[in-house]
């Protein structure tokens, strides 16, 4: 089951940085598990991020990602208060959601 | 090999749709453009880029790529990537010794801007390569990252 | 004989690696404290803080009255004052120990369930271990300030002292071996001299940590068990006198200096 993300998201003028920690496995389908059997692939394959519901960054990523990933990106014309939400699929078709508002930088 | 800008936007175009497409096979679920499949399997970061539509990539100093020279451990190696090239739309990312060298692309023609930080695993002592689309064009840049053998957990 | 060899291997060790400081280790340091603002260690601080506040176990209680040693469920602080004495146990605990304490006494569970696999593997981590590092992320930029007041406070020490000292196993190794010599490397780590205060500090910064091998959440306990490991030494038991005789004198040594919370870890 799809675990939630930590969010952060900081205003630089009106730029919003945002960083992303994700709880995900990316499994590369190479490794082999205690009893020997190769666990099978399962990893984040795209990343959306939005501003007020409106997709305003996109990613497509591979399972070279490490293991409970971390990204970060910048969300122009970003105002504190706003909603920040970044959403993510796997290849198993699992999917996630976390929101939080934009925080005025210090 | 000179080509017309016409006959790349062509075959840019044309990639692309075969990419949609093929990815849209695989995974019927998605409405959007999918996850390109044949890039991601690609064995060379050559592959991949011709899977992806990036043709006549120029060297570009504009490309910011900050990661270490010798990364602490293979399994977790951050990178930052800022493209400084005017109208950047979308960044892609390979890791030329990996198995699968492309890693993954950004696309910032929404509203975000040309920059990314993420953690990947690097296999062996790679060359990372990073191309930046802005204006249709392509260009890129390179940072050679280290992984060796560590000592104990401490 | 073999005491001989050793020491004058260790000597030219350290003579080699003493001259500057390490530019491999020095970037390593970097990218790590950039790695640790994003660190994938709050996942388990978040899945702490539930373990912490959700009643669970055969009394069906939580851990909010969990006395860390400022007092039931003060958690704030309490990483940064241990190992310490607990009069309700006559011994000086570290804070995996005492938690494990707590979830016996307010949550029914038991000591043999709780040491049975006590630490993280790729597709479980133990609660202790969750719930420990939600408690030292409370002690995040806070001085280390573990007490010497009790006279059971200065044994443990000593006591603590002395198992560093003390030479053991196949390898005739101590904890001195790696880490009682200044300027020492294993491949491309270095091997702080935990002997020194400006260097002790490095055996208590950045645990428990998120080692990126696995991408798995280890404590103290763990590190203390794998060096013995190493050492090829018997396993200290799990949140046993030894292993917390072991931190108080890692971390007394290390008093004074700012705690950063849990790191990342190679």
């Amino acid at each position: 089951m799809a675990e939630p993300m930590k969010i952060r998201a900081t205003l630089q003028g009106d730029v919003a940085d945002v960083r992303v920690l994700m709880a995900h496995p990316m499994e590369t389908g190479q490794r082999k598990d205690a009893a020997g059997k190769l666990v099978p692939l399962h990893f984040i394959q795209t990343i959306t991020g939005q501003l007020n519901g409106k997709t305003v960054f996109t990613a497509d990523v591979s399972q070279a990602v490490s293991r409970n990933p971390v990204f970060a990106f910048k969300v122009k014309g970003a105002k504190a208060g706003d909603k920040l939400s970044v959403t993510w699929q796997d290849n198993t078709g699992d999917k996630r959601t976390d929101e939080v508002v934009i925080r005025a930088g210090s | 090999m000179h080509q017309t800008r016409r006959s790349v936007i062509k075959a840019g175009g044309a990639a692309a749709l075969l990419a949609a497409f093929g990815g849209a096979l695989l995974n019927p679920g998605r409405a959007q453009a999918a996850w390109n499949k044949g890039a991601f399997e690609a064995k060379s970061a050559l592959d991949a880029m011709r899977a992806l539509g990036l043709a006549n990539v120029e060297d570009s100093k504009a490309i910011d790529i900050r990661a270490p020279e010798i990364a602490e451990n293979g399994a977790v190696v951050p990178i930052d990537i800022t493209s400084n090239i005017p109208g950047t739309t979308s960044i892609s990312v390979f890791i030329e010794k990996n198995p699968f060298p492309y890693t993954g692309s950004f696309d910032f023609s929404q509203g975000a801007v040309a920059y990314v930080h993420l953690r990947v695993k690097i296999g062996e002592s790679s060359p990372v390569r990073v191309v930046a689309t802005a204006g249709g064009k392509h260009y890129t840049s390179v940072k050679e990252v280290k992984v060796t053998i560590g000592g104990c957990g401490g | 004989m073999k005491r001989v060899l050793v020491l004058g291997t260790l000597a030219v060790a350290c003579a080699a690696a003493a001259q500057t400081p390490d530019p491999t280790a020095a970037e390593f340091d970097k990218f790590r404290e950039i790695m640790e603002q994003d660190n994938p260690a709050e996942l388990f601080e978040v899945k702490g803080e539930e373990l912490w506040r959700k009643p669970r176990g055969p009394k069906n209680a939580s851990l909010e009255k969990c006395d860390l040693g400022l007092g039931p469920g003060v958690v704030k602080g309490a990483y940064a004052q241990m190992p310490r004495y607990f009069a309700d146990v006559d011994r000086v605990m570290d804070a995996e120990a005492r938690i494990v304490h707590c979830m016996i006494t307010l949550q029914g569970f038991t000591y043999a369930e709780l040491a049975k696999q006590p630490f993280s593997s790729l597709t479980r981590t133990p609660d202790p271990v969750s719930i420990v590092t939600y408690v030292a992320a409370q002690s995040r930029g806070m001085k280390l300030a573990a007490p010497q007041n009790h006279p059971k406070e200065r044994d443990t020490y000593e006591a603590g002292k002395a198992i560093f000292f003390y030479r053991a196993g196949s390898f005739d190794f101590s904890c001195t071996s790696c880490h009682g010599v200044d300027g020492q490397r294993i491949r491309t780590q270095p091997l702080p001299n935990f002997t020194k205060p400006e260097q002790a500090i490095r055996a208590v910064q950045g645990w428990p940590g998120y080692r990126m091998t696995g991408g798995v959440m280890h404590s103290l306990q763990w590190r203390m068990n794998d060096c013995y490991r190493q050492q090829r030494f018997p396993e200290p038991g799990y949140a046993s006198e030894t292993v917390s005789a072991l931190l108080s004198y890692l971390t007394v040594n290390a008093n004074g200096q700012v705690y950063r919370g849990p790191g990342i870890k190679r």
